[in-house]
């Protein structure tokens, strides 16, 4: 980068470990590209990383007001990094709505550099500030350190002769705020430059634009006297080496649903109907049809998931993804996959509810529907994932589940994960589990008859799929006949056929992996017990309890139906448990109901994560208690 | 997907008993699924496809029951769900003979839904769909097709509700194949079965079902035959449309309204007449509403039986195979393509 060392004056670097920033603007600034842009570089550069966006539901919400804010949140790191950040230590505010909406979660002294004209009266009064006031001169930001820039008057003088138009050149204004922060935390400007030439092919004078408009801003950080007391930052990359790529947990369970279809086989069939947070998933395997993934975008919940059960029934690997009140409108079809015994995977993306609820905002609360909002007794594995990377091995492990024991499998994911990302060491295909699908071979006219329900040891029943000679049966949503599958309406029949259903699910727990402690001794005063996207939180939180010499454990389920054979013991082992849920207790239901415990329950319901401040504060206060 | 060859063609020697499951039909006597089973049954040897390749799905409703009667293979779903069950088994699966069995509750009430997607869709499923406007299984209350002024258990004093016209819901679903059949006529049902069976697409049969219990003689006008030659009139394809005993009315279009035209009487010869087209799509609509020309409450026109529609129109499973394909032409992406994603990067 030839061109930046033209710089003036040397401003001190300073080493940090960690920084969490925030860029938030107008819904119409280019917030999540420039954030996007600001992840791409750094996890290039062998960061740890973890980004988190956060827009409103609406695609337009009215400019200026609190409602059309739009953030993207990472924290970059030299060392692990499980949240992107509790706080954040920089926010980028490209009006008064970004910063009053935002300014809460800021740490004290913490860095805001604002784009002074979102702060003039009109912004201002949109925001909801009274008449007059203004944050950035009144005095009300003095506990922080505050950068007026006026980024949008720099971006036009850069940009005088571009030759576009004023509404183009005003556009490129998210570019030089970036170019400031890598200015500011010494980062190269090249793959953000190779990205935006790509962009914009077809354009080379936006593309040019673009970038000019971020070495404006890289430069303007040279040149002011506005950082000479700051300084710049620099945090040192450490990932170890090979290939990474950076995922979203939708991206990561899409990825996992054609991975498991090729390891096993089959070909992947998704059954889906749009619907935030989990659009994602049919989006990107929509273009995933050079692996021979096909995808049907159905005219509802119902027709995605009884797709998807024709499919399976055909000898696909067969999903569909959804939210909660698609999950809700799918229990009927789910019952039906129950009684046919055929592999589904339904990746259910957690938002906040009932109803319509808060359709871009995570929340755990489908826990209990997932175990039992079936009617009639239909009991099918459930499992959740923990990180957006893990979301990957999740709907792998489902797939796998579902494929080798012939059954429906819930795969719980949120909206928390769904849209965070993080880097991903690429996996060997090596390294996934074999996925055996059990099809019943062709049968001969002279061979016993077939029976569909019969079962082997592990209570699973073979898949017979049409085409196959020799092998035609009916079965049905009916009750059927033990082993023959014929329509029954035997009362003990009718008892045993639960019990098999139910038995069969519980044998899982042989060929699942027994519950491990994530972090802390194997014994103690408290262990923390978690599921689902708060692991990030918690993971940071007992680490920082163990070092402050608390007697805490870590201990997050992916299998939670069924257990692990092991949790009874594990819970045993510590004097008491914590389970911190985003719903208000539901997982304690399952403890308390499984192993007759009494954990301490901690609920957040604010279709907000976790963070690991809250939790960390919730240890110490349950141990200084005890 | 397995080893098994699918593409075996059946010995011509299987008769309908080849495909009669080993289970009793379980609906009432002198019900007319009786004698559509039956007809499916007989047409089944005709069409050269082995057993082991056709499925019947279904949804709910003694229609649905169908499967279990068939020695195919066969899966009986939910109520209103079996169209987007052969929907995800076809586009899976596009090598397999895909059946529906459905009723007018089935596919037009709870499954209304996803009966208009799936003809618009167009996958290449048969669907047959038992219409005996009511609802049998659970007893007679009145479905969307019962006429108005029905009197039922949930109508005591008359259905209110318009009627859902079959025909004319396909057509304005976007399907590509309508015909309307009879259970009483066997030998014509079979005919139309092999004729939907034939073409490609989605093809919706409506079948007059009768059903003794709880909706005796709804079609008992269009059997009897006193009534029949005037209130019938079969379509065959470049054909005028002529009716009556001694075939001398006809059905002549004045402007769009169809009217009824005697022969003798008025001097015509058959070839002043409509001459059916089954790729008329403005034709076949205004056939779809014959049942709904009215003069003092009394249909002045016959009802037409056989092909109204069929369109030859891509299905959805082969334009999704040909998307396919096409993204392929550069061959299979492998798993580690798929791991390793367009955007990795190298950490040295």
């Amino acid at each position: 980068m030839t061109d930046t060392k033209k710089t003036t004056r040397q401003a001190n670097v300073t080493s940090k470990t960690s920084v969490s920033v925030l860029f938030a603007g107008d819904s119409g600034d280019g917030m999540q590209l420039t954030g996007t842009q600001f992840a791409n570089t750094v996890a290039v550069r062998g960061s740890e990383l973890n980004t988190f966006p956060n827009f409103p539901s609406e695609i337009r919400a009215p400019a200026g007001t609190i409602a059309g804010v739009s953030g993207f949140q990472l924290q970059f790191s030299s060392k692990p990094v499980y949240t992107p950040g509790a706080r954040f230590d920089v926010m980028v505010a490209m009006n008064s709505a970004a910063l009053k909406a935002n300014l809460k979660d800021l740490h004290r002294g913490g860095i805001i550099i604002a784009g002074t004209e979102g702060f003039d009266e009109k912004n201002l009064k949109l925001a909801g500030y009274p008449d007059g006031a203004n944050p950035l001169e009144d005095g009300t930001l003095d506990n922080y350190i505050v950068f007026p820039v006026p980024v949008l008057q720099f971006t036009r003088e850069a940009l005088k002769e571009s030759g576009l138009s004023s509404k183009d050149v005003d556009r490129c204004k998210n570019m030089f705020v970036l170019g400031l922060l890598y200015w500011l935390y010494t980062l190269p400007l090249e793959g953000t430059i190779e990205t935006l030439q790509t962009k914009f092919q077809k354009n080379i004078q936006l593309a040019e634009a673009n970038i000019k408009a971020m070495k404006a801003g890289y430069f303007f950080g040279d040149e002011t006297e506005l950082f000479a007391n700051l300084g710049r930052f620099d945090i040192a990359p450490q990932k170890q080496h090979g290939t990474y790529r950076r995922v979203t947990g939708n991206e990561a369970c899409a990825i996992a649903l054609t991975a498991a279809s090729k390891k096993a086989g089959l070909e992947l069939f998704l059954g889906s109907y749009p619907i935030t947070p989990a659009t994602e998933i049919l989006q990107t395997l929509a273009k995933k049809k050079k692996y021979g993934v096909k995808t049907f975008q159905a005219e509802d919940e119902i027709a995605g998931i009884v797709s998807s059960i024709g499919a399976a029934y055909g000898g696909a690997l067969a999903a569909t993804n959804t939210s909660g009140p698609g999950l809700a409108l799918k229990t009927e079809a789910l019952g039906l996959a129950v009684i046919l015994e055929v592999p589904l995977v339904i990746i259910n993306v957690q938002r906040g509810g009932p109803s319509t609820g808060l359709p871009t905002k995570p929340e755990q609360s489908d826990l209990l529907m997932a175990m039992y909002g079936r009617h009639g007794e239909a009991p099918m594995p459930v499992i959740a994932a923990r990180s957006p990377v893990d979301c990957f091995y999740t709907t792998y492990e489902a797939a796998r589940i579902a494929v080798e024991h012939m059954t429906p499998v819930i795969c719980l994911s949120d909206g928390y994960l769904a849209l965070s990302s993080e880097p991903w060491l690429v996996e060997s295909p090596d390294n996934l589990a074999d996925i055996t699908p059990r099809f019943q071979p062709a049968r001969k006219p002279e061979d016993a008859p077939y029976l569909p329900y019969k079962r082997d040891d592990r209570l699973v029943r073979s898949w017979a799929i049409p085409g196959t000679k020799g092998l035609e049966h009916r079965i049905g949503g009916l009750e059927k006949q033990n082993e023959t599958g014929n329509v029954s309406h035997d009362p003990e029949n009718h008892e045993l056929m639960t019990k098999l259903r139910a038995e069969k699910i519980a044998r899982i727990a042989d060929t699942i992996p027994l519950q491990s402690i994530d972090n802390g001794p194997l014994k103690g005063d408290l262990l923390v017990l978690g599921w689902g996207s708060s692991y990030g939180a918690i993971k940071t939180a007992v680490e920082q309890a163990l070092e402050e010499g608390y007697s805490v454990a870590h201990a997050h389920l992916r299998y939670i139906h069924p257990f692990p054979k092991n949790l009874g013991t594990i819970l045993g082992n510590y004097k008491q448990v914590l389970i911190p849920e985003m719903n208000s207790g539901q997982l304690i239901h399952l403890i308390r109901d499984a192993f007759l415990i009494a954990p301490v329950g901690y609920s957040k319901v604010q279709g907000v994560p976790f963070n690991e401040m809250e939790i960390l504060a919730k240890i110490t206060d349950l141990i200084k208690e005890s | 997907m397995t080893d098994n060859d699918t593409t075996i063609i059946a010995s011509p020697v299987l008769t309908a008993k080849d495909f009669a499951s080993d289970q009793e039909a379980k609906w009432c006597p002198g019900c007319g699924d009786h004698a559509i089973l039956q007809q499916l049954k007989n047409v089944m040897p005709e069409l050269g496809v082995a057993p082991e390749n056709v499925v019947f799905v279904s949804g709910i409703g003694c229609s649905s029951r169908l499967p279990y009667y068939m020695a195919t293979y066969g899966v009986h779903g939910i109520h209103g769900r079996a169209l987007p069950m052969a929907t995800g088994l076809k586009v899976s699966r596009p090598e397999l003979s895909v059946w529906v069995a459905t009723g007018d509750g089935d596919a037009l009430s709870i499954g209304g839904n996803h009966f208009i997607h799936t003809l618009r869709r167009n996958p290449d499923l048969n669907v047959i769909l038992f219409n005996n406007e009511i609802y049998g299984l659970t007893k007679g209350q009145y479905s969307p097709t019962s006429k108005i002024g029905l009197r039922t258990i949930t109508s005591p004093s008359g259905v209110i509700d318009q009627p859902f016209n079959t025909a004319a819901l396909t057509i304005g679903s976007g399907g590509s194949f309508f015909a309307r059949a009879f259970d009483r006529d066997g030998k014509y049902l079979r005919s139309i079965l092999k004729r939907a069976a034939l073409h490609k697409g989605t093809s919706l049969v409506e079948i007059y079902q009768n059903c003794p219990i709880f909706n005796n003689s709804a079609f008992e006008a269009f059997a009897t035959p006193d009534s029949k030659a005037d209130k019938t009139i079969y379509l065959e394809q470049d054909k005028p449309l002529v009716f009556g005993k001694e075939k001398n009315k006809g059905i002549r279009l004045d402007g769009f309204t169809p009217v009824v035209v005697d022969l003798d009487k008025e001097g015509l010869s058959t070839s002043d007449l409509w001459i059916h087209n089954e790729a008329d799509i403005n034709k076949a609509s205004i056939l779809a509403r014959f049942a709904d020309v009215h003069d003092k409450s009394e249909e002045v026109v016959p009802r037409p039986f056989g092909v109204f529609y069929a369109e030859e129109r891509v299905t959805y499973e082969d334009a999704l195979t040909e998307q396919i394909r096409d993204a392929q032409k550069n061959g299979v992406a492998s798993l580690e393509d798929l791991l390793k994603g367009e955007s990795s990067y190298v950490i040295k």
